[in-house]
């Protein structure tokens, strides 16, 4: 952004000690370096990049499960961020299988309708998308259709975090989007200054001013930077929908332990489109890679630019790890806008 | 992952479908989490509509929103 902004000149003015703010979404990070938003900021104020990228915190061994069904003859489709993403043995992509990248959960549907062949779409994505395969789902979609279920919810992972302490947090920033469908209600329990953000640069300034101002007052309060979008009940309908498809259930995410009630499982009376049950997959534990520390940059307590690997062995072309893979990685995006450090 | 971006609904078909324009974009999405008539603003995530919003703040932010993503689209 050229010349000052006003924004920003308030967050300077007041800042008066040191500040770390973690953002829990890959599309905010993306617009935070596009905009170069951390040049713009006092060098006491850090905004660090929590678990918000639904691609980079699948797990493992959600990929070789993936894998696996592909091997067993399914068309797997998916979002084209989750293709190079590796398993144990290669990506998707490199995997030799039948991947179709679709828009959205209901392409697949149309896939199937036009083959003999078993269908699975591998779903991920926070409580924004999770809705989006639930109503799929309600419309009774044809037999050789069903999902891997990946999705995770935010508020577990934010629990952990804080339970955990490493990052010494003053403040969230949250997802904007998330907050669409879920409402605020449910962050109302964390005993830390939160303000929901939208997207455009001044949004996301918008919000840090917010959170500055907070921590000055010694206020704990949920703020709305987004109120375009964001409203006290989310989106109801689509909550109810959610619901009705999908129960919480314990899962692990990349670079986590296994969180409670963090994850989306179908239920049983949808149990016919979960492709886990219809083809007996577990996702079991895996080993990530020595040396790629994308656990601690998901947590919050590394950048990229710490990372050995960065820029050198892994690129975007030869991504080691998932951060290096999404569009909303933190290793992906650093890699694009040449970020050298927070 | 949760890009989202508004638009206005043209037309409501069967099956839960409205014909929606993105400004120079017009496209068919899945209208099933949202209640909506033709003229309303939505914002639009993975093909579903998620959520009504104001239509002249919808106007002012679309351009903003499709500039930032379209250049994010371009990183792949
Ligand atoms: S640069 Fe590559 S290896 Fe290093 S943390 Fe990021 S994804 Fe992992």
């Amino acid at each position: 952004m050229a010349g000052k902004n006003p924004i920003a000149e308030k967050i300077h003015e007041l800042t008066d000690r040191n500040l770390t703010f973690m953002h829990v979404c890959g599309t905010h990070e993306a617009a935070i370096a596009r905009h170069g938003i951390r040049s713009l900021l006092p060098e006491n104020l850090k905004i660090v990049m929590g678990p918000g990228c639904p691609v980079c915190i699948t797990p493992q061994g959600e990929i070789d499960a993936a894998l696996e069904l592909a091997e067993k003859g399914c068309i797997i489709a998916t979002y084209g961020d989750l293709l190079r993403v590796p398993g144990s043995n290669g990506s998707l992509e490199s995997s030799g299988a039948d991947v179709k990248v679709v828009q959205g959960v209901h392409k697949a549907v149309e896939i199937a309708k036009t083959t003999d062949k078993e269908v699975v779409f591998v779903s991920v994505g926070f409580e924004t998308t999770a809705p989006t395969v639930a109503a799929t789902l309600l419309t009774r979609p044809p037999e050789n259709f069903s999902i891997l279920s990946c999705h995770r919810l935010i508020p577990p992972a934010m629990d952990w975090l804080l339970a955990q302490g490493e990052a010494s947090l003053n403040g969230f920033l949250l997802p904007g989007h998330v907050l669409v469908v879920t409402g605020l209600s449910e962050y109302r329990r964390f005993p830390v200054p939160q303000v929901v953000a939208g997207f455009e640069p001044d949004d996301i300034l918008l919000g840090i001013l917010m959170l500055v101002e907070q921590v000055r007052e010694g206020a704990v309060r949920l703020d709305n930077a987004y109120p375009r979008a964001v409203f006290e009940e989310g989106n109801p309908k689509a909550l109810e929908i959610l619901h009705k498809v999908f129960e919480p259930c314990d899962v692990e995410w990349r670079g986590f332990p296994i969180i409670p009630k963090s994850g989306l499982k179908v239920r049983e009376e949808f149990s016919a489109w979960d492709a886990q049950k219809k083809f007996g997959i577990e996702f079991k534990p895996t080993k990530k890679h020595a040396a790629c520390i994308c656990d601690k940059v998901l947590r919050g307590i590394a950048s990229p630019t710490d990372c050995k690997l960065f820029g050198k062995v892994c690129t975007p072309r030869t991504p080691v790890g998932p951060c290096m893979v999404s569009h909303e990685g933190a290793c992906k995006i650093w890699h694009h806008y040449h970020v050298k450090n927070i | 992952m949760c890009i989202a971006i508004p638009a206005e609904i043209l037309e409501i078909r069967d099956d839960n479908i409205a014909l929606v324009d993105f400004g120079s974009l017009k496209q068919e999405i899945r209208v099933d989490l949202v209640d909506v008539s033709v003229g309303d603003f939505v914002l639009v995530h993975v093909g579903f509509a998620i959520q009504k919003v104001n239509r002249d703040e919808a106007l002012e932010t679309r351009e903003l929103f499709r500039q930032c993503y379209a250049a994010m689209e371009e990183t792949a």
